[in-house]
């Protein structure tokens, strides 16, 4: 176990847990975008980041990837964190200034969009966190999109945004997504994704449409289960 | 070739190179690094071949690496038995058969070489090697030592010791200057701690910028768990500006590899990789040659000198991104996927390449490792100022005279590169400031010209030491315009993968070309601080970290600048279009009319023999004008 100080409270904590979930185990809110329970971490958007300080000296720190450390004293809220944080809202106000998502945790935060900058129009709602290029990696295994381009010019997508052989059309992506970018739609026996149309299959025993056919597929190719076992939803089974 | 195992091979091998270095005829040797090449090397070489065959000279020909002196290139040195090794400066393909009749009458006359150098210290053994034996020739009595020139006289060379020196592709010539000594030495006598102790007794810093030291990075990475271990050399050298790494890669590639293989003997790695961007094709065809050479003579393979120690190295071309100098970048593309740093809470000695400990240092830092080695860490140390030891290189380049690659002592005054080594400013204008560091670095104005230079000394100008490059500037230099330029590199450099840099740095840059186009609000200076504290400590890497640098330098020492562009819409040094106006004085023009003629948008009209008129609205501010006047009759507003 490991004991450290975090915004004045002694907290112990198991060695290897990140400054996050111990703050937050302990009730204190440190803000996220891009730390999602269920991929790997990247400490891209820097909301999570916070005050650690070692002996003499301190730093900032993404708590998301800092390991707790014995003797530390870490501070959430002071005004470096604050300054860091208010910066990278005031940057995703501007970069994408229709996500609601931001919008909300600007205004809890009492961060207004900073009027030097002007919004992006071209950028939609992704902050490029890539949640949705780990989960498709990670949890799907398939790996159809990822990130193309560098600095202000990157962008998630299949490779050259064209039609991406391998999408399963499983919308991992979209539902791991912070803040909505990734559209999907699915209207009965179809559903539509980064530009394919997927398939749906019906239920062998109530009809409803619940999986695109490709994932099902997928899904009997890596774990052996035969298809026609999968055609079956999960309300029926 | 016979492999090397024993130091009397080595020392074989060591005199073919100094018959070599040394030969009984004539020796002309042209320095062929990119920056020779850059100047027409290559077809001094081509003339000076054909001139020798058709006079059927039997002179050897060669080739070497870059002095430092590219203000002067091509350079060409000519060797002649028991001479001085004479230099010529500026050399074309016109100058050579004049350059051949010298030799053969024996005299200097039309030709004047630059410098002549009578005796060598080879740095790395503390001999003297002479070329000159007995009484100097009448004839060179005026011809100035290379000791007495302004340039070397202040330089101490342990990195660069043998560039322009040998032949790069000449092993022999390598072990001549002593080469491969110091790795038979650690090998053969030395435990891997002691060579580390040695390392951190020498109080060597990393050279690539972040200036940490190299002998405690190497106890971490040994001390580290693991059978697996890499050494990496950091050579994707991609400041704009800057070049130490390819001309040391480019003129004597087998240091690197020494240092490289004494680095991995220490740490325990048996494998081995050189990262360098393939902009640099000369480097790269060096490296590879000289890592062919020494796998044949068993230098690198296995049982390295009949010890217990196989090791390896090969060679990554990077495509030229500059967050790939970045040590976790630059392990994410050795492992070919994109240059993107992550956060490193988890030590890349403990957690590198492939996850395995990875020690990675830079060029310059792995070069001086065999001369710490043969020398001792004591000497070494003493050399520099306490914390910054040794020596380093710098691309002195911009606004200064004597354009070059310079290896001073660590603490040296900044005044005395500029002024003793770099020649000062050339068209007597007046030094304003220097930029050190590249982009991640800061601008250090004229007024503090006596700073020492040392890591500690930058870093509290709020500059840093950087890799090396080092801009000087001049009084028309445009201090915003400066930070707008490099903001908008590290915008097109910038991985994008955190948001303080890809974004926070995106915005710095539309505010400063708003300043520069006059569009400047009254609280930007304020707002640019303000984002910058942000940008360093929201970061992920260190390319967002010291990213704001050069805005933050800029505003501490030349605030009025930027509230001249703001406030009264002007650039005092005349640089930004949208600020400035170019005017004809009546008074000086003589109605020549030749800017007229030079002018591409056809603006400037006038009778002839009278003074002439830019039309404002027509002018695009490119100066043309300016430049090809001869009465200077017009000015910038």
């Amino acid at each position: 176990m490991v004991n450290l100080i975090i915004d004045g409270k002694k907290i112990t904590a198991n060695k290897d847990t990140m400054i996050l979930e111990a703050a937050r185990a302990a009730g204190i809110d440190i803000p996220t975008l891009c730390a999602h329970e269920s991929v790997s971490r990247s400490g891209a958007c820097r909301l999570c980041v916070v005050e650690v300080k070692k002996g003499n000296r301190t730093k900032i720190v993404t708590s998301c990837l800092y390991p707790v450390e014995e003797g530390i004293a870490v501070e959430t809220k002071n005004e470096r964190v604050l300054n860091v944080r208010r910066l990278v809202l005031e940057l995703l106000l501007a970069r994408n200034p229709k996500s609601e998502v931001i919008a909300d945790l600007a205004k809890k935060l009492g961060v207004a969009p900073q009027p030097r900058f002007i919004p992006d129009t071209d950028k939609g709602k992704c902050i490029l966190c890539r949640s949705c290029v780990r989960v498709c990696e990670e949890v799907v295994g398939v790996s159809a999109i990822g990130l193309s381009c560098r600095g202000s010019q990157k962008t998630v997508g299949p490779p050259y945004n064209e039609d991406s052989a391998v999408c399963i059309g499983c919308g991992a992506c979209a539902f791991i997504c912070p803040t909505g970018h990734i559209e999907m739609e699915t209207t009965e026996d179809k559903r539509k994704i980064w530009g394919r149309t997927f398939k749906m299959k019906a239920c062998d025993v109530c009809g409803r449409y619940f999986a695109p056919e490709d994932q099902l597929k997928y899904i009997s190719k890596i774990t052996g289960v035969p298809l026609k076992e999968l055609a079956i939803c999960m309300d029926c089974r | 070739m016979k492999k090397i195992s024993t130091i009397d091979d080595l020392k074989k091998a060591g005199e073919k190179g100094l018959k070599s270095l040394f030969p009984d005829g004539v020796k002309i040797v042209v320095g062929m690094a990119t920056s020779g090449i850059a100047s027409g090397a290559d077809k001094v070489y081509t003339a000076l071949d054909e001139e020798i065959k058709k006079r059927k000279l039997s002179y050897i020909l060669a080739k070497t690496g870059s002095m430092g002196m590219d203000f002067i290139e091509p350079l060409v040195d000519v060797i002649e038995k028991d001479k001085p090794r004479l230099s010529y400066g500026k050399m074309t393909p016109a100058k050579v058969p004049q350059l051949i009749d010298q030799i053969i009458k024996g005299n200097v006359d039309k030709i004047r070489p630059l410098y002549r150098i009578d005796e060598e210290d080879v740095i790395i053994t503390g001999e003297v090697k002479h070329y000159l034996v007995g009484a100097l020739p009448e004839y060179l009595k005026d011809v100035p030592k290379i000791s007495e020139l302004p340039f070397y006289k202040k330089q101490v060379k342990i990195v660069t010791r043998n560039c322009g020196i040998i032949d790069p592709e000449n092993i022999e010539e390598y072990i001549a200057r002593g080469g491969y000594f110091a790795l038979q030495k650690a090998l053969r006598t030395m435990s891997s701690d002691a060579i580390i102790e040695d390392v951190i007794k020498s109080g060597l810093r990393g050279r690539g910028g972040g200036g940490f030291p190299a002998g405690k990075k190497w106890q971490s990475c040994r001390n580290a768990p693991g059978d697996i271990k890499y050494v990496i050399c950091n050579g994707d050298e991609g400041d704009p500006g800057a070049y130490m790494d390819r001309s040391v890669m480019e003129g004597d590639p087998h240091s690197v590899i020494e240092g490289m293989i004494i680095g991995a003997y220490a740490i325990g790695a048996q494998e081995g990789f050189i990262y360098v961007r393939n902009e640099y094709p000369l480097a790269v065809a060096n490296l590879t040659k000289a890592i062919e050479e020494a796998r044949s003579l068993g230098l690198l393979g296995k049982n390295i000198f009949g010890a217990n120690f196989n090791f390896d190295i090969k060679i990554s071309k990077g495509a030229g991104a500059f967050v790939c100098g970045e040590s976790t970048a630059l392990m994410a593309s050795l492992e070919g996927k994109a240059g993107e740093p992550r956060a490193k809470y988890i030590h890349t000695v403990e957690h590198g390449l492939w996850d395995r400990p990875s020690n990675l240092n830079n060029v310059e830092t792995w070069v001086n490792v065999p001369v710490i080695i043969t020398r001792g860490g004591k000497w070494f140390s003493e050399i520099g100022v306490p914390h910054s030891t040794g020596t380093k290189v710098f691309s002195l380049v911009g606004k200064i005279n004597n354009i070059g690659l310079v290896e001073v002592p660590m603490g040296i005054p900044l005044k005395d590169i500029i002024y003793d080594i770099g020649g000062g400013i050339p068209g007597g204008k007046a030094f304003k400031a220097v930029q050190t560091g590249g982009p991640s670095g800061g601008a250090i104005p004229a007024a503090m010209m006596n700073l020492p230079v040392d890591f500690d000394s930058l870093w509290e100008a709020g500059s840093m030491m950087g890799s090396g490059g080092m801009i000087v500037m001049d009084e028309k230099t445009c201090m915003v315009d400066l930070a707008r330029y490099f903001i908008e590199f590290l915008v097109s450099e910038s991985c994008g993968k955190c948001i303080p840099c890809r974004e926070g740095v995106r915005r710095m840059n539309d505010i400063l070309h708003d300043i520069c186009a006059g569009k400047g609000k009254e609280g930007d200076v304020e707002l640019l601080e303000l984002m910058a504290k942000g940008i360093k400590d929201g970061s992920l890497c260190a390319l967002g970290g010291s990213a704001p640098n050069p805005v933050l330098s800029t505003i501490k020492y030349f605030r009025q600048e930027y509230d001249a562009h703001i406030q009264k819409k002007c650039c005092p040094a005349g640089v930004c279009r949208a600020l400035i106006r170019y005017e004809i004085n009546a008074k000086k023009c003589t109605g020549c009319g030749v800017c007229a003629k030079k002018c591409p948008t056809e603006c400037i009209s006038g009778e002839k023999k009278k003074a002439h008129k830019i039309n404002q609205k027509k002018c695009i501010k490119c100066g043309v004008c300016m430049e090809s006047c001869k009465f200077e009759a017009i000015t910038v507003e």
